[in-house]
């Protein structure tokens, strides 16, 4: 049974000349898989992203979470990271966690708790009560998944969570992500630029083809549950990385316009 | 004690200090001006003896009225306006030219309308005071950024909660100053309302004194008006100093 399918989705902006962006493209991910997806830029990788959430309506296909049909509205149960940072500046680091889980009606104690938990979990406790302008990127970027995490999502969505932080920071972020995926046993699906990230987080790697973009492979990396970026020195981490870079190659040049 | 705030009470010392000065030597004659410190006297003895109680009360509720009627009108409808782009456009040379318009021309329309009561000066007020939240509301709405509302509708907030939870907080700062702007304009226009024709108020006690050569109340009154908006300013601005300081980078 599959957590999330995809069948035949594709998205075409509108227009005088409209824009073919995404697809037709299928794609099943299991219970609590981590799957990630790289591609060349342009390559529809946020559109795709934005029509598994609920935030675009496919043109054509459809998306099922859970058996039911997700369209123009996110569904209950689905957390979004975006790039971008999307902390709130009004509000504390504790207040923007609680943002969400307030909405819900969870009584206060229950807030407090599991806020408390997400704050402890995501290394944020010194922080509590500072507000995001006081943060570095990597730390608004954590308060971020933070505010996901506490409302217990089954379905994360990351659309290139890291790609604003360097590369030290990048490493240890995707180590944090693996704890928070065992932990969570959530399905999650990485929208990433980075070869290396995909190639060390997830259990598959989607390749994506230059816009309109399709999948060109499916790759399951075969690492253990238990992994962490430590993997990334191996040997096998090399080949994968190598594999994913041979399809992608032509498809960055023709996105690039050297077809 | 900063620098600047030093500097700032020297020049407003020294500036009372001559006017002081010049009026006591008579270069400026007492039915000109009076010395500051006899508007100062005078003003004592106007608020102890509780002659204009009634007319100040009467100035400072119809400034409130205006400002807080501004304020929720002029957020109300800049939220709207800002979720309705084809009303914008369509009304865009309205809020161009708006202040180009001398509200006060329109007064007499407005004792029509309204009779001779405080609302023409209320309304005066207001209508001075919306269109600066108005624009400012609109001006904070347009930078909310596209990821924050993306994350709103993720948290599955509806576009009313959307606007209270997301839009409106992130716009704050610019909302803020419209406030500022309304509470300067709705002082300008109830007062300035209460010259041309009222029976009471702080603006009418005034004129009343001009046209009584009454330079005693009539400084009293410039006076007290002066002390009351910059207090009124300065509180408003030591505030969004606060809030904006928080979302600063450190």
């Amino acid at each position: 049974m599959s957590h999330v399918a995809l069948r035949g989705v594709t998205r075409v902006y509108p227009g005088k000349t409209p824009v073919h962006a995404l697809g037709p493209l299928d794609l099943e991910l299991a219970p609590g898989e981590f799957f990630a997806v790289v591609g060349p830029s342009g390559c529809g990788k946020s559109t795709l992203l934005d029509v598994m959430a609920g935030l675009a309506s496919p043109s054509a296909g459809e998306v099922l979470f859970e058996n039911r049909n997700v369209k123009g509205q996110v569904p209950d149960g689905i957390g979004v990271v975006f790039q971008e940072d999307a902390s709130f500046p009004w509000l504390t680091v504790h207040d923007n966690i609680a943002f969400g889980l307030r909405r819900t009606g969870a009584p206060a104690a229950e807030v407090a708790a599991q806020v408390g938990y997400a704050i402890e979990f995501m290394g944020l406790k010194e922080f509590a009560q500072a507000y995001p302008a006081q943060l570095s990127g990597g730390m608004r970027q954590r308060v971020c998944i933070a505010r996901t995490l506490v409302l217990k999502p089954r379905l994360i969505l990351l659309d290139e969570p890291f790609g604003a932080l360097d590369q030290q920071t990048r490493l240890l972020m995707g180590d944090e992500l693996l704890r928070l995926w065992r932990e969570t046993g959530a399905t999650i699906l990485l929208i990433t630029h980075s070869l290396d990230e995909a190639a060390m987080l997830a259990d598959r790697v989607g390749v994506m083809s230059a816009r309109p973009g399709r999948f060109l492979e499916l790759i399951a990396t075969g690492w253990p549950r238990g992994r962490d970026s430590t993997i990334v020195a191996s040997e096998s981490f090399g080949r994968l990385t190598s594999r994913i870079w041979t399809l992608l190659r032509g498809e960055s040049l023709r996105a690039m316009g050297h077809a | 004690m900063p620098n600047a705030l030093i500097v700032r009470i020297a020049i407003v010392v020294i500036a009372v200090g001559l006017l002081e000065l010049l009026c006591r030597l008579g270069v400026i004659p007492n039915f000109t001006m009076i010395p500051p410190s006899a508007m100062a006297q005078s003003l004592w003895k106007i608020l102890a003896s509780g002659k204009f109680s009634h007319d100040i009360a009467a100035t400072l509720v119809n400034v409130g009225i205006a400002i807080v009627a501004a304020m929720a009108a002029g957020v109300a409808a800049g939220t709207a306006l800002q979720g309705w782009p084809a009303a914008r456009r369509t009304l865009d040379p309205l809020f161009a030219t708006y202040y180009a318009v001398p509200m006060y021309a329109f007064y007499p329309l407005l004792i029509v309308i309204f009779g001779l009561g405080d609302f023409p000066q209320v309304a005066i007020g207001f209508l001075l005071a919306v269109m600066a939240v108005i624009i400012n509301t609109l001006n904070g709405l347009d930078r909310v950024p596209a990821v924050l509302l993306k994350t709103a509708r993720v948290h599955r907030l509806g576009p009313l909660a959307a606007a209270w939870r997301v839009r409106l907080p992130y716009a704050a700062p610019y909302v803020f100053t419209g406030f500022k702007l309304a509470v300067a304009y709705s002082f300008i226009g109830v007062i300035g309302a209460e010259f041309i024709t009222s029976s009471r108020g702080i603006g009418y006690e005034i004129s009343f004194a001009y046209n009584n050569f009454d330079n005693p109340v009539m400084y009293a009154m410039i006076l007290f008006i002066l002390l009351l908006v910059i207090t009124v300013n300065m509180s408003l601005h030591v505030w969004e100093k606060r809030l904006l300081s928080r979302r600063r980078r450190a």
